[in-house]
């Protein structure tokens, strides 16, 4: 079985380029005459802020978008991709950040989806099986076909998906934002698999926004921000603070400055909390955190091992089975969310668009959502309207909310923007208690930074933070101690200050070190 | 009270129980496919009504029984593809057009049974057939083996359609775009092409299914004849948990409650003739609050699909 025969007949891919790509949605120029090129053998990175325009631009090398100008070359010759059908046909795999598989279907019949079968009625999943097996060895990539997608681990859901794009003979790897979903340890693996790839004469695309991850895997970068090429360069020599100066457009802060302060009192104190999952089972199994007065307390771990539960406990979204969550000291475990807001505690859901806000409201609804029962902004059973549109407008003044005016439906803002009015909302109570989860989940790197600062200046001012987040460099970067949460139970708890990516990382594997 | 329960008693219950699921299993099979394959349709009631007009109207005029049902295996699909483009296509709220799509074939079958037969006549339809050997058998052979090909069919259609599901490579491709369509398209897969066909074979099922009505056990045609069977063939899909065993198991127990209330009636048992026909319906609805398993149900179910961001 070599390589250049095994795959669908198509003629072994060298060569991509996209010349001068326009692609343009309702309101958005999405891709503005946008170039790129790469060569078999290298991993090339598209780095850019969200919305900058590079998984448009993939999705039009896949064949799930059509550009409306400008063309796609492979091997020097033109081609028109109508569905993915046709790009798989030429030798292209995309490996999607939401992963394209189907819970339901063994890791087999995921692979054999979709192709033809070499018996008249049947499957052949006996013959798929063996090829997976094979291609598995080959590459390194560790599988059991017969398991169901439903029972795996992100890594190896991710693997499948490798996989499913070798058997279809893809050349070309497209993977988007891989490493959003994996441990360290895990995303180490996958490198040793890209490189190995690269080296057997595979060409990939690896699609981030984060910078130290494309200094350490690619061989050749180019940056998009606001749906154009800002800069190809090969990645020797590059440094995070020039890559991150034409991924924005201006310098970043590195480090935030976080000057000592003395913890307080204990604010909140959660106690041995179980909590049953959506699908039953518990989510939590014995949850002990506390939270003192001028402390962030970063809570982290690989998604889906019950942080959001936990949140949603704190929020008084989600009945707590067992244990106690004391705020304040007053217990609060059975409280509503109008008794926590009460007692204090202020909250940013990780589902901004769900549960923190609602799109379709004005700007300045949004902002009273909790508090247009109370005075100022209510006069008996009545809307005081001028206090909530004077309030709102100066808090969003201080906090920089972009918006055209008080009136625009929140929908229209971008999501940075959002998320700076649920801050601003929030933290305008001056809260005790601060529950953030996920706070810059999907917002651009300016308004991120924006947050993190706010963050840090009410910790400075005594507030108690429990921040739940996936993102391991805003953990580092904001807490002062670090939980780590593996299935639902506290692995451990550490200083921020003494302890390593290494340790963080094997804690949010589920392993404890003896 | 004493010969309630005699064996041949049971026995009548059990033929007709056979006989009565037939139109449940020919819906309720058909309304799987398109389920699993995330489209909800409520329509089945309207199909049905209309195959088991079209089917009774061209087999008294044409004097074909077979090509009675062939008209109404047709109108089944052409209604099917009217669905399909709704809730496909033009991505209407799946509800909300079946009921739509039921209403149309109610009133339809209705207006054209007003204006072409116009009075309640009976046919001789399918005949049963006892099948050699086995239907010689004592009890067993009367009980299984003696029934119209409409009523074979309907029991074939169970081992079928759970081979196609399973084990062909269309199968796999409806249940993957019943679960997660992105993932489908992604391979190539045409998410449209696969809904308007299981949509469209539902239709043909639901269209045979009230021909077997009017065609097979009934011999007649009457305005709404069907009186809420299409609903209950939709309830049997959830209640069997998206498998064709599980809907066989329950047209069957739905039918043998059916064929027994409507023994207690014959014999003049002494409760009121409405509680008698309620039974059926009460036990569907305990037995679906008790036996749903929503594991297998489809996740993009009564969602339409449609190409964007993820």
């Amino acid at each position: 079985m070599s390589e250049t025969v095994a795959n669908n007949g198509h003629k072994k891919l060298q060569e991509v380029q996209m010349v001068g790509i326009v692609k343009r949605f309702p309101g958005v120029l999405a891709n503005d005459h946008v170039d790129f090129d790469v060569h078999a053998g290298e991993i090339h990175a598209l780095l850019g802020e969200n919305g900058a325009g590079k998984s448009t631009l993939m999705r039009q090398l896949y064949g799930l978008y059509r550009p409306d100008e400008g063309k796609i070359l492979i091997n020097g010759q033109e081609r028109l991709f109508y569905s993915p059908e046709d790009a798989i046909e030429a030798g292209i795999g995309m490996i999607h950040q939401h992963f394209m598989l189907v819970p339901s279907l063994t890791v087999t019949e995921n692979v054999a989806l979709g192709l033809k079968s070499t018996r008249l009625f049947a499957l052949d999943l006996d013959k798929v099986e063996r090829r997976i097996v094979d291609l598995s060895e080959q590459y390194g990539l560790k599988i059991d076909p017969k398991a169901y997608i439903w029972q795996l681990a992100v890594g190896e859901q991710q693997r499948v998906e490798i996989v499913k794009a070798l058997y279809r003979g893809a050349d070309l790897l497209i993977l988007d934002e891989p490493t959003a979903v994996l441990t360290p340890q895990e995303v180490e693996d996958l490198f040793k698999t890209l490189h190995q790839m690269a080296q057997v004469g595979h060409t990939l695309i690896f699609i981030s926004h984060k910078l130290y991850e494309v200094l350490s895997i690619s061989s050749r970068i180019t940056v998009l921000r606001d749906g154009r090429v800002v800069g190809s360069r090969p990645t020797e020599g590059a440094t995070r603070a020039s890559l991150a100066q034409m991924m924005v457009g201006r310098p970043i802060i590195q480090q935030y400055d976080r000057p000592a302060v003395v913890a307080g009192e204990m604010c909140l104190d959660i106690q041995d909390i179980y909590t049953k999952s959506d699908r039953g089972g518990d989510a939590l199994k014995g949850v002990s955190l506390s939270v003192h007065a001028g402390e962030i307390l970063g809570l982290a771990g690989v998604s889906g091992n019950g942080q959001r539960e936990l949140a949603e406990c704190l929020g008084g979204l989600r009945p707590v089975r067992q244990g106690k969550v004391i705020l304040n000291g007053k217990d609060v475990t059975r409280a509503s969310p109008r008794e926590r807001i009460a007692a204090g505690q202020s909250y940013i859901p990780e589902e901004r668009m769900r549960e923190g806000a609602i799109k379709e409201f004005s700007v300045a609804d949004n902002f009273v959502l909790e508090d247009h029962g109370k005075s100022p902004y209510a006069r008996g059973i009545f809307l005081n309207l001028n206090a909530i549109r004077s309030q709102a407008r100066s808090v969003i003044d201080a906090y920089n909310v972009k918006t055209p005016s008080l009136d625009t439906p929140l929908k229209n803002l971008s999501g940075g923007n959002i998320q700076k009015l649920i801050l601003a909302r929030e933290l305008s109570r001056h809260p005790k208690v601060l529950v953030a989860s996920q706070p810059t989940r999907g917002v651009d790197i300016g308004a991120t930074e924006y947050i993190h600062l706010r963050l840090l200046e009410q910790r400075q001012t005594g507030t108690a933070t429990l921040l739940i987040s996936e993102d391991l460099d805003e953990i580092r970067a904001l807490s002062d101690r670090i939980a780590v949460i593996y299935e639902g139970k506290i692995m451990g708890i550490v200083y921020n200050s003494e302890t390593t990516l290494e340790q963080l990382g094997l804690m949010m594997a589920g392993v404890t070190e003896k | 009270m004493s010969d309630l329960f005699t064996l041949s008693v049971l026995m009548g219950i059990i033929v007709s129980g056979i006989r009565l699921a037939t139109p449940y299993l020919f819906a309720a099979i058909g309304e799987t496919f398109a389920q699993t394959s995330g489209v909800l349709n409520l329509g089945v009631e309207g199909i049905m009504l209309m195959g088991a007009f079209s089917g009774f109207y061209i087999a008294s005029t044409t004097g074909s029984l077979w090509l009675g049902l062939l008209t109404a295996a047709v109108v089944g699909i052409l209604m099917g593809l009217l669905m399909a483009l709704v809730s496909v296509t033009l991505q209407a709220e799946q509800g909300i057009s079946g009921i739509g799509l039921s209403l149309f074939g109610l009133g339809l079958s209705s207006l054209l049974f007003e204006k072409t037969i116009v009075s309640v006549v009976a046919i001789s339809g399918f005949q049963p057939i006892r099948i050699p050997i086995l239907g010689n058998i004592p009890y067993i052979g009367d009980a299984l083996f003696d029934h119209s090909i409409l009523v074979y069919a309907a029991f074939l259609l169970v081992p079928l359609s759970i081979y196609v599901l399973n084990h062909t490579p269309i199968g796999l491709k409806i249940r993957a775009v019943g679960q997660n369509p992105q993932a489908a398209d992604s391979l190539g897969i045409s998410v449209a092409k696969i809904r308007y066909l299981t949509v469209s074979f539902g239709g043909m099922m639901a269209g045979i299914a009230g021909a077997s009505l009017s065609l097979a056990l009934i011999d007649l045609f009457q305005e709404n004849m069907t009186n809420g069977m299409g609903y209950i063939a939709v309830a049997l899909v959830y209640f069997g948990g998206w498998n064709p065993l599980g809907v066989l198991g329950g047209s069957l127990l739905f039918s043998f409650v059916n064929a027994f209330q409507l023994w207690l009636q014959v014999k003049g048992v002494q409760i009121p003739s409405n509680i008698a026909l309620m039974m059926p319906y009460v036990l569907t609805i305990v037995a679906l609050a008790f036996a749903a398993n929503r594991a297998r149900q489809p996740t993009a179910l009564d969602k339409p699909f449609e190409r964007g961001e993820s």
